[in-house]
């Protein structure tokens, strides 16, 4: 066990440096974000902030925003997983006395660490622009213990899909879906204005109660009734997407270079 | 009384089948290598040097038969035989986003060495790469790619390297490079298996020498002796017109064992002696056969195919 712990440690260094080295997929999966941000707040703040009540639109959007920049920035670790297959370097790892855990964990840990501080910019622009809450410390350090359990819960679902991509350009389309589910739910908009037909879908599945959550907590300091499913949803990813990677990494066969 | 660890092959296989999908990769593939020997796997391409490779390293199941490395089963125990085993493949295995030195203090970290700083700078030495250490790999030759991931390969000293094609994709000086560190391996006690589509690189580097042809090793023995299997050289004869090529392989066939080449030409066996080769022209000069173009050539891979079918299919010619 202690093996496995320092192994991991090793290949979560090795891809922080990754990470650190290509700056750019950091400001690209902020910047959509960002912009999205922006775009909500100034552009259609005007005739969906009414809506919303006595929350103002940027208070209403900031969580949304945060789980839209997890979810583009986890994408990447699934790219660079199946950059490491396609360059024969995993075929190394495989042959070599390093748990399967230890590799693939070492992608999950920098994933999750990266895409904090993405978020940490997101909210940082959000303030900028008149984000503010009446949250306390301890308010801040449950949100923030939601969106690592969330992050890290999505990498692992990153990982299973960088273990099957056939191609580097595909290994993150997977996070498009996850990006769709996002804009059907009350993340930007109130539940009240998704038509009915896709309300039913929009109440049952994983970001709504994640941003609710998320959002109860920064605007009223209390965790709300959807808390429970936030976090039963994010360990039921958690604990398929962990068995799923780790099965499909161990029967996989190797991948043919040309 | 005698160790009987030591006693143990480095590497034994027993009726490795392996198929993908419908394809038959590995039909019966048996061998044996001692420990501090280098042996090398020959085979053409799609021969399933690579597929044998995989097995032995662990990265896929044989579907029939067994192997076991340093006296561990590759299907039952995997994790022992990675302690015992490193692999080069085909490609270099190197992560282009760290430097050299990051890359050999990685897998030094992950086979917990002792004072890798040390271990690091050692092999950056030996390998040449001191001067580009802290560079990124991606800014790298091919060549030096190529040594790092041998470089990388060495860490921590397992006992049995695999080295799958190593010298594929090399220019002639980085391939006799390649070779020299082999040998200097091998003199050092480790024992290789290294997989080549050249019989000059199985000669020249290996104890003993395995033919692999369509999934089955076809021979097996030194590189003298499979070499006696096949006779001392090969005329390739050419000529003008497809008339003179079908005429010259009538009355030659009734001595020489004469199978057509590329284009208009012929490849006549002979024992390399100067009379067979002189009884060729004359045979030819009496069928009034113009030859265009004549040359010797030593026996290759395709020699060694061609005469082992040539001597009862099926059948595995143990020299």
């Amino acid at each position: 066990m202690p093996d496995t712990i320092r192994d991991t440690w090793t290949m979560t260094r090795r891809s922080l440096r990754h990470i650190v080295r290509s700056i750019d997929t950091i400001i690209t999966v902020v910047l959509m974000p960002i912009a999205f941000l922006l775009l909500f707040v100034f552009v259609f703040g005007g005739s969906v902030g009414l809506q919303t009540g006595s929350v103002s639109y940027v208070n209403f959007i900031t969580p949304g925003v945060i789980i839209m920049t997890v979810v583009s920035g986890i994408a990447y670790a699934a790219v660079r997983l199946s950059m490491d297959l396609q360059k024969g370097i995993i075929n190394r790892f495989r042959t070599m006395p390093v748990a399967p855990v230890s590799i693939l964990g070492g992608q999950a840990l920098s994933s999750t660490l990266s895409n904090l501080i993405s978020s940490v910019l997101v909210l940082l622009t959000a303030f900028l622009i008149g984000f503010r809450s009446s949250a306390g410390v301890g308010q801040w350090l449950i949100v923030a213990g939601l969106v690592v359990l969330f992050t890290f819960a999505t990498t692992w679902l990153a990982i299973f899909f960088g273990l099957l991509a056939k191609t580097m350009e595909g290994a993150g389309a997977f996070s498009y879906v996850l990006l769709l589910l996002i804009f059907i739910s009350p993340a930007f908009v109130p539940v009240s204005s998704i038509t009915p037909a896709l309300r039913g879908f929009a109440e049952n599945q994983p970001m709504t109660p994640i941003v609710e959550t998320m959002r109860s907590l920064l605007t009223s300091g209390v965790a709300g009734s959807q808390a429970g499913p936030a976090v039963l949803w994010s360990v039921g990813i958690l604990v398929i997407s962990f068995t799923l990677a780790l099965t499909v990494y161990r029967r996989k066969n190797v991948v043919v270079l040309s | 009384m005698t160790n009987h660890a030591a006693m143990i092959p480095a590497i034994e296989a027993e009726h490795l089948q392996k198929a993908f999908k419908t394809a038959r990769v590995l039909e019966d593939v048996s061998f044996s290598v001692p420990r501090g020997t280098v042996f090398a796997l020959l085979g053409s391409n799609g021969a399933g040097k690579t597929t044998t490779v995989n097995i032995l390293t662990t990265l896929i199941k044989a579907d029939g038969g067994s192997a076991r490395v340093m006296g561990y089963d590759v299907g039952a125990s995997p994790a022992m035989v990675r302690t015992q085993i490193s692999l080069t493949g085909q490609f270099a295995a190197v992560d282009p986003m760290l430097t050299g030195r990051e890359n050999l203090e990685l897998i030094a970290a992950l086979r917990h060495v002792p004072q890798a700083r040390g271990t690091v700078a050692t092999l950056l030495g030996e390998f040449g790469l001191t001067d580009a250490a802290e560079r990124r790999v991606m800014t790298y030759s091919g060549g030096m790619r190529r040594r790092l991931d041998i470089a990388m390969s060495l860490i921590g000293n397992p006992s049995v390297l695999f080295f799958d094609e190593p010298t594929t994709g090399l220019d002639p000086e980085a391939r006799l490079d390649m070779w020299t560190r082999i040998r200097s391996l091998a003199r050092s006690g480790t024992t290789v298996f290294l997989t080549t589509q050249l019989l000059d690189e199985a000669d020249a580097l290996a104890d003993t020498v395995a033919i692999l042809h369509q999934g089955k090793i076809e021979a097996s023995g030194t590189p003298s002796a499979l070499k006696r299997l096949v006779p001392g050289s090969n005329v390739l004869l050419g000529f003008a017109s497809a008339d003179d090529r079908d005429t010259a392989n009538r009355l030659l066939q009734v001595h020489h064992a004469v199978r057509p080449s590329d284009g208009l030409s012929l490849l006549v066996e002979t024992d390399g002696k100067p009379s067979a080769i002189a009884d060729i022209f004359l045979t030819l000069r009496d069928g009034n056969v113009e030859l265009a173009e004549f040359a010797q050539r030593n026996p290759t891979l395709d020699d060694v195919f061609f005469h082992i079918a040539g001597n009862g299919a099926g059948e595995t010619a143990h020299a």
